[in-house]
């Protein structure tokens, strides 16, 4: 299959000769939940930005659909809804209007019952003739949304869509992103909300300083580079490691607890090697539990990592 | 061409102006009024023709094309810079339209407001003056390159503008002694000879003069020049329009 998002060589070097992307190549496949992980100033929105339109690259090509977002800037541009990280809309609009524009905006003839069907979806319908000015913020935000679906677009950006969005608004929009999904829309997702990528994210995708440092699905990269520990309740304190356990990659925790890491990928864990090497110790266990690093772990070593 | 598009930019565009019809409309119908109080009432009463019309009618023209120069540049420089100031351009920036729909959608709306408001004018002068216009075509010709010409000039504005400080700085320091300087009041036969020479480098004489012809056949400079001033402002506008959305200046940083 063909991807629906394919990038090459793209760089974009900022008037004030700031590397904003240096040489990225990305490929997104049709109908999958891509989501970008970056600290702030990465490149994630420069990116977004270039595919949409909204500002020019330096070098490089992209294609969505199979239409270059430049030489076939209309056929391209009709795929892409998006939805930005600043809540951007005209405040004297109503509802219905700011998103039936969005519509027009792109080229598609008025259709009140599909602009019906979105706002009801984000439960807007009954502030369809509120003004912007009167809508809470998470409001605001499903609004945005509400305008990036009103041409039906194949392709969604959402920008940091859970920024300043309470839990429960957040759960419906993975609910809307997830029926998205499964309607065939491939949707690209940037956001600090961790747990959010690794819910909902069929791949992830790390930017470090304008650079891809990596793109792979969440479940394996959770495998590959997720860590397990052991931590080992002691019945009794502990002033030092005994001797006998210095070959292990043993931590102190505090003087009760020791903490052993593994790798999960590995054939032998050495978990009963050890367990009994702690009773031969003398050492009385009180409790043994594991923790799988989480997807923050990993994109926290990866960028101090690359930084080193 | 994406009509559809075009259609969309033009209809939520003139939706502001209705929404706020005081402001747009009758704000500048009413200071029309007073100048024909204060210009054509009281001081024309002290000048008796100028040319052969009363200056009551005389004015007209020059009212007209005031309010419809400024007129022009606020409403398509505002069109422009509140979507930059609030964010909203990003939406116009990722649509599958053109730089020449964008520019057809905000400048046909912001020349079709100054195009009414001209209108109303004209119409408000009939209540104080008696008006006949002796080449209508030219007039409405005149009108509308004048209504366009200068709304995209203030769409140029409304890019370049960073802040409203900027937005307000060309009409109010450029534009409006331009127009006040440029015949609005006064032919420029009237000023002393060096003045009149110095009159003829403000372009807007020649709109003014040219629109002034087409109401009653008299014009401080030849028709022609007045013709080819009009096209070349509009050539210029639409060049560094071109330019502007051919490199992304001030939009797709």
């Amino acid at each position: 299959m063909s991807a629906r998002i394919s990038i090459k060589g793209l760089s974009k070097v900022y008037a004030s000769g700031l590397t904003a992307l240096d040489n990225v190549d990305l490929e997104i496949e049709p109908g999958e939940i891509l989501s970008l992980l970056g600290p702030n100033g990465a490149g994630k929105t420069t990116l977004i930005s270039i595919i949409c339109g909204i500002a020019n690259p330096t070098s490089g090509t992209v294609e969505v659909g199979g239409y270059d977002t430049i030489r076939d800037f209309r056929n391209a541009r009709k795929l892409i809804g998006l939805v930005p990280q600043e809540v951007s809309l005209e405040p004297f609009e109503t509802v219905i209007n700011t998103v039936s524009f969005s519509r027009g905006l792109f080229g598609l003839p008025r259709n009140p019952a599909h602009i019906e069907k979105i706002l009801r979806q984000l439960s807007l319908w009954d502030k369809r003739d509120s003004k912007i000015m009167e809508l809470s913020g998470g409001m605001k935000r499903r609004v945005l949304i509400a305008k990036a679906l009103s041409h039906e677009p194949q392709v969604l950006f959402l920008d940091e869509p859970s920024a300043g969005v309470d839990v429960e608004l957040r759960k419906d929009m993975w609910e809307t992103v997830r029926a998205l999904q499964e309607a065939g829309t491939t949707i690209i997702l940037t956001t600090h909300y961790i747990e959010e990528a690794e819910a909902m994210a069929d791949r992830i995708g790390v930017i470090r300083k304008g650079q891809i440092l990596l793109v792979e699905e969440t479940a394996a990269l959770m495998q590959r580079l997720g860590r397990k520990q052991l931590e080992i309740e002691l019945q009794a304190p502990l002033d030092a490691i005994p001797g006998s356990l210095s070959g292990y990659d043993l931590e102190r925790k505090d003087e009760r607890t020791l903490v052993y890491a593994y790798d999960t990928q590995s054939e032998r864990t050495g978990i009963t090697r050890l367990l009994n090497d702690v009773q031969a110790a003398g050492l009385q266990l009180r409790d043994v539990q594991t923790r799988q690093s989480s997807l923050e772990d990993i994109f926290v070593d990866l960028v101090k990592e690359d930084a080193a | 061409m994406n009509w559809q598009s075009v259609a969309a930019i033009y209809r939520f565009e003139m939706a502001r102006t209705f929404r706020t019809l005081l402001q747009s409309i009758v704000s500048p119908v009413l200071s029309t009024s007073l100048y024909f109080v204060v210009f054509g009432a009281a001081i024309g009463s002290r000048i008796d023709q100028v040319e052969g019309v009363s200056y009551g009618s005389f004015i007209v023209p020059g009212l007209i094309m005031l309010s419809v120069m400024t007129q022009s540049i606020t409403v398509a420089s505002f069109g422009i810079y509140f979507p930059k100031f609030i964010g909203t351009i990003f939406e116009i920036l990722s649509a599958p339209v053109s730089f020449i729909e964008i520019v057809i959608g905000y400048v046909g709306a912001a020349a079709t407001k100054s195009l009414m408001i001209g209108v109303i004018i004209l119409i408000t002068a009939h209540f104080f003056v008696d008006i006949d216009i002796a080449h209508p075509v030219y007039m409405l010709g005149f009108l509308v390159l004048t209504c366009v010409s200068f709304s995209l000039f203030g769409f140029i504005i409304g890019i370049w503008a960073r802040n409203f400080e900027q937005l307000q700085l060309v009409p109010l320091l450029i534009i409006t002694p331009l127009v006040f300087l440029g015949g609005s009041f006064y032919s420029i036969s009237m000023l002393p000879a060096a003045w009149q020479t110095v009159a003829l480098f403000n372009p807007v004489v020649y709109l003014i003069s040219g629109f002034r012809w087409s109401f009653f056949g008299m014009a401080d400079v030849p028709i022609g020049w007045s013709l080819l001033a009009i096209a070349a402002f509009l050539a210029l506008c639409l060049a560094v329009i071109w330019w502007i959305f051919k490199t992304g200046w001030r939009l797709r940083n």
